[in-house]
């Protein structure tokens, strides 16, 4: 086992790190996506205008470019903010948001992917023929049970796909928290190559914990392919 | 009977897509038993006036009742009618099971979860009380050793049955069949034809959207005509084919070759 330095345990709270916030990024982005796609659907001309303004700007701007604005650029506007509320409230509404890079992070990822999430629903959920949905209205469902018992689980298989490579995707965009001050595994181990030069001792292990946890998602991906298969037809 | 047990009447159904009016105002009344079979070539409306009866389409005007419970309309803000009672509409629609002409069967659940799933989820009906009735009407339908079959793996006859088993477990007040032949190969019709004439003959009420000429003039009570939208023919099968009194249906039922 390599000792790294004495940097392996470091890496790897790093790389706990990295899953965690991988995670909770996907939570957030399936479920903006979700929200988004269904406003792209609806004929409310609001909801679907701040639905298509969201991922129009989103898509089109760089990643690490609105990481670096809603980073920054939220710490500023949450400092204004409570400021404005200082003053206004004659010092009575006084609060201060330390603002959390971790959270912060979470919240930018998720941002972003749910953009890009959306599209894939919105694809997904017209992939599924009228005709199933009006079977489920003609017996009495509710809308929610329509969703939930049909629309849902027939639209999961066309998604998947999309929402595989989102995930991928996801996984390795994390690498840029580092940027705004995330101990994150590729924040540690650039400190780590600094402190020793020594840098393919420290960057080959996290490519190589990368390549895993892509390989881990890929394998539970094609699980979940088939059980969102059940009744389709291989043509 | 009197007109508040009927299990089906729809008065004076208007329906207007854009600037075309589709129905004209077409009324029906079905009483227990009755097998009603609604004709008429293909843009004349039949299947939206079908549809207007369980709301699939919402009549631009005209009433709905299911044994005298009448659908309440409202106007929205955009000056559109729709129904006042979402939960009406649903305990409506549950006891109107519908057959449709491309089967709609839950793509992703076998012939057996298809069948218990709006039983148990709509009616409430405990899982192991659903299965058992689905079972006798898979084995009325003649499905029973392909009850975990998916709808994909199965012909379209055995779909269709299939559907019929679903529209059964719900033991609806009358049953809408929607052009239920007009997707099939014809080897296919035949099958299905046989289960509709065993509900017919059983006592189910039925309205029937068909092209199948036999099926109305030797299966159902009553025929009704529809051409633009109106009520051009309307009568027993039996007087109706024998003596029709509009020159339409006349030439609608005598073969052109």
């Amino acid at each position: 086992m390599l000792d790294l330095h004495g940097y392996g345990p470091s890496i790897m709270r790093g790389a706990i790190l990295t899953i965690e916030l991988a995670f909770l990024s996907l939570l957030l982005a399936l479920v903006l996506g979700l929200i988004t796609a269904s406003a792209k659907l609806s004929h409310n001309v609001i909801s679907k205008g701040i639905a298509t303004f969201y991922t129009t700007i989103i898509r089109g701007v760089p990643d690490l470019v609105l990481m670096l604005l809603l980073f920054y650029g939220g710490q500023w506007a949450l400092v204004e903010l409570s400021d404005w509320a200082f003053e206004v409230s004659d010092g009575r509404i006084d609060f201060f948001i330390q603002f959390n890079s971790f959270v912060s992070g979470v919240v930018v990822i998720g941002f972003i992917f749910g953009a890009y999430m959306a599209e894939t629903f919105r694809g997904a959920f017209m992939a599924v023929e009228g005709g199933q949905i009006e079977a489920g209205k003609a017996y009495g469902m509710t809308g929610w049970q329509v969703f939930k018992r049909i629309l849902f689980p027939q639209m999961m298989r066309h998604a998947l796909p999309g929402i595989g490579n989102n995930w991928q995707v996801l996984l390795k965009t994390t690498a840029l928290v580092s940027v705004i001050g995330l101990e994150d595994m590729v924040k540690l181990a650039v400190e780590a190559a600094k402190t020793t030069y020594e840098p393919f001792i420290f960057f080959i292990p996290v490519a190589f914990i990368y390549l895993s946890l892509t390989a881990i998602s890929e394998w539970t991906l094609k699980w979940l392919k088939n059980h969102y298969s059940a009744g389709v037809v291989e043509g | 009977m009197g007109q508040q047990d009927a299990p089906l009447i729809a008065t004076d159904i208007h329906k207007q897509f854009g600037d075309v009016e589709v129905l004209k105002g077409i009324s029906l009344e079905a009483h227990k038993g009755d097998v009603i079979s609604v004709i008429g070539s293909s843009g004349s409306g039949k299947s939206t006036f079908l549809r207007c009866m369980n709301l699939l389409e919402i009549p631009t005007s005209g009433d709905v009742q299911v044994h005298g419970d009448k659908v309440l309309f409202k106007v929205n803000r955009k000056g559109v009618r729709e129904p006042a009672d979402r939960r009406q509409v649903e305990r409506l629609r549950s006891q109107l099971s519908m057959v449709f002409q491309s089967f709609n069967l839950w793509a992703h659940m076998t012939v057996m979860e298809n069948i218990i799933e709006a039983p148990i989820h709509v009616l409430g009906v405990s899982r192991k009380e659903a299965r058992e009735r689905a079972e006798e009407h898979l084995n009325r339908v003649g499905l029973y050793d392909r009850k975990d079959y998916y709808p994909a793996h199965m012909s379209g006859g055995q779909q269709q049955r299939a559907a019929i088993a679903r529209a059964l477990a719900m033991n609806p007040e009358v049953m809408l069949f929607d052009e239920p032949t007009s997707a099939l190969d014809p080897e296919l019709v035949g099958e299905v034809l046989k289960v509709m004439r065993g509900l017919a003959e059983e006592g189910r009420t039925m309205v029937v959207v068909t092209h199948e000429m036999a099926f109305a003039r030797d299966v159902s009570n009553k025929v009704m005509y529809l051409h633009q939208g109106k009520i051009e023919e309307y009568g027993n099968p039996k007087e109706v084919f024998e003596n029709p009194k509009s020159e339409r249906f006349k030439q609608f039922i005598t073969p052109s070759y």
